[in-house]
């Protein structure tokens, strides 16, 4: 059985879906762009796609974000998220500066 | 569809607070954004005509043009353009401009100089004044209202644009369960405020595509920077941005005549219609050279055009990621993104359905608003309260004011374009036209009340939108010394005329309920009956 969701806790579930959020989003992003032929430069059709799946990714866990418990488990979950994607990336040398 | 009922009412207070805080810049946006569909048609109806003595000589002497122009002035190669198709907004064959330092960005230049060629084959240079006004509105439309440097109020715009999609998630939420049973329905009756909401419904829910996009598109265009550099600091292996603005290959031999050039591409992109040819000189000598032009099968990279990279030596395509109809399959894609927020694919009407999507837009931001004044006012009904909170009568104010404000002063600035005297500093008068406007309507929404304030306003947009008809009238009958360009600049006057209309009929419709109708609805006048009632009531 859930508690009831309410919207009083919003403070602390916005502030994790713009922080958390947004590093999330770019996580997701490497793993669009560096997974593949291509690279995700400026210049190229791939970079700038990757870059323009930047908003719908952190609009979307933004918009999402208020459906968790409450904003303490908001900042847990997503940091999850983002040490599991982020590891992966760097797990596969993806990250620049950053290898094992 | 079912939801579980506390979802339901978390995401509409969050719905409540995302669109109030974000509902009015909004309004802005979208109403300017509305206006920004003609920007080209409405920057020839405020273009001066230009005072060459002669016409623009046939392309196939523009390359004899632009020789003797850098002859003369040799501040011009280090970028010009040759016009192809020219007209009242761009006047003549070769155009270029001397940029100030503190002007490289977004602001609206006020002159350039133009170059034609006399009949004895000498070259004539004018100064020309520019207008800036469709710039202006869209600016205005950019940054939701804000005058503000560009570099601080686009990331002000992107928070609202966020807030923006978070409002239109939460509104789908709020709506889903109850959406067969209210889609269909518009209760025009006794409870204003269902039918208000109705409205806003309807509107939300039939637009939804449309403003999925912008939103998205407009948090690209906000944070483009911050994203790239996040993502090139994160997973970008070469330093891309060094290695931009290099010298390019050195300049071999002599550059192919404008005209070749256009007939170079009509060869390699046979549906490709340039209109500009963009030449810039690079430190090292060597001329680059962009073809902005249309391809109307296709949506295009910019606003208005797509570009082609050309080499200016041989005429060949160099770089076609954003030429229109020759773009790989991913940079078509991302194109997409662009030309379904600046709607400028499928000619005309897609450009007038925009209009009217931009337009409905700003309405279901003025509903949204106007149901969170009404549902605030029925509590406190209930409650028994007589004296609005003071944060109701605040945001009733605020709304009427700022959304008429805009409408009201967007026309005034619009035709100012006609009348300001020649040398006038033009982007001053047009702010000063806009802004003094806009804040003179917010006092006055809050001096008058919003009901009373509401009818007067929307007859002061009424008249400033005759306005810009009645300038045009004035000039072609000569009885200012401005000008008329006629052709389809006319769209603007006879749109104006309708919008005009239209203020003026809905003027009538808010006064007949502010006098008549229910008495505890923000859109009515307080009355000395009203307040006795509701101090019988009290009692």
């Amino acid at each position: 059985m859930h508690r009831p969701l309410s919207s009083r806790d919003w403070f602390g579930k916005a502030s994790a879906g713009l922080i958390l959020g947004f590093i999330l989003s770019l996580g997701l992003c490497g793993l669009f762009g560096t997974m593949g032929p291509g690279s995700v430069d400026y210049d190229s059709a791939r970079g700038q796609l990757t870059m323009w799946l930047t908003a719908p990714l952190w609009a979307g866990i933004l918009s999402g974000c208020f459906l968790f418990g409450s904003g303490r488990r908001a900042w847990a979950w997503l940091a999850i998220a983002n040490v599991a994607v982020w590891g992966v990336l760097v797990v596969a040398g993806k990250v620049v500066g950053v290898s094992l | 569809m079912k939801i579980r009922t506390d979802i339901v009412r978390m995401y509409k207070d969050v719905h409540t607070w995302v669109g109030i805080v974000s509902g009015l810049c909004l309004f802005i946006a979208f109403y300017a954004g509305a206006i920004t569909m003609f920007e080209v048609p409405l920057q020839r109806w405020a273009s001066a005509p230009i005072a060459l003595s002669a016409p623009p000589p046939p392309m196939e002497r523009a390359g004899e043009l632009v020789e003797k122009t850098i002859a003369a002035h040799p501040e011009a190669a280090k970028a010009y353009r040759v016009v192809v198709a020219t007209g009242p907004e761009q006047p003549a064959r070769m155009i270029w401009r001397v940029e100030r330092p503190e002007d490289e960005h977004h602001h609206a230049p006020d002159s350039y100089f133009a170059s034609t060629l006399r009949a004895d084959g000498s070259v004539e240079v004018v100064e020309q004044p520019e207008s800036p006004v469709a710039q202006f509105v869209d600016v205005l439309h950019q940054q939701v209202g804000l005058p503000l440097d560009h570099e601080i109020a686009m990331p002000i715009m992107g928070a609202i644009s966020l807030l923006y999609f978070v409002a239109l998630v939460s509104g789908v939420i709020v709506l889903l369960p109850s959406l067969v049973k209210d889609l269909f329905v518009l209760r025009a009756g006794k409870n204003l405020k269902r039918m208000w909401l109705d409205v806003h419904n309807v509107l939300g829910v039939f637009s939804l595509p449309f403003h999925i996009i912008m939103a998205l598109t407009a948090i690209v265009f906000a944070y483009h920077d911050q994203f790239y550099d996040a993502q090139g600091a994160a997973f970008s292996k070469t330093d891309v941005r060094a290695e931009r603005g290099g010298g390019g290959p050195a300049p071999e031999g002599a550059l192919l005549a404008p005209h070749l050039v256009v007939q170079s591409l009509a060869a390699q992109a046979p549906d490709f219609e340039p209109q500009v040819l963009l030449y810039s000189t690079r430190p090292n000598g060597a001329v680059g050279l962009r073809v902005q032009g249309v391809d109307p099968r296709h949506g295009l990279r910019g606003p208005t055009f797509g570009v082609a990279g050309v080499d200016p030596y041989s005429g060949k395509i160099v770089m076609s990621d954003y030429l229109p109809g020759q773009q790989s399959g991913l940079f078509a894609t991302i194109t997409s993104f662009f030309a379904l927020h600046f709607g400028n694919f499928g000619g005309a009407p897609v450009r007038w359905g925009y209009f009217l999507l931009g337009l409905a837009g700003a309405f279901l931001f003025y509903s949204g608003n106007l149901l969170w004044v009404e549902s605030c006012r029925k509590k406190e009904r209930k409650a028994g309260a007589v004296v609005q909170s003071r944060a109701v009568r605040f945001m009733g104010n605020l709304t009427v004011g700022v959304t008429l404000g805009t409408i009201a002063g967007i026309s005034l600035t619009i035709s100012g374009a006609k009348w300001l005297p020649a040398g006038a500093d033009f982007a001053f008068w047009h702010s000063l036209l806009f802004y003094g406007l806009f804040l003179a309507a917010i006092g006055w929404a809050f001096a008058r009340g919003a009901a009373r304030a509401s009818v007067d306003l929307l007859r002061v947009s009424a008249a400033t939108t005759l306005l810009i008809p009645l300038t045009s009238l004035a000039a072609a009958s000569g009885v200012v010394g401005a000008w008329n360009h006629g052709g389809d600049t006319r769209c603007i006057d006879i749109t104006a005329l309708v919008g005009a209309a239209a203020f003026l009929w809905m003027a009538r419709l808010t006064r007949r309920r502010v006098t008549e109708g229910p008495k505890d609805s923000i859109c009515a006048a307080p009355s000395k009956a009203g307040a006795k009632r509701d101090r019988a009531r009290l009692n």
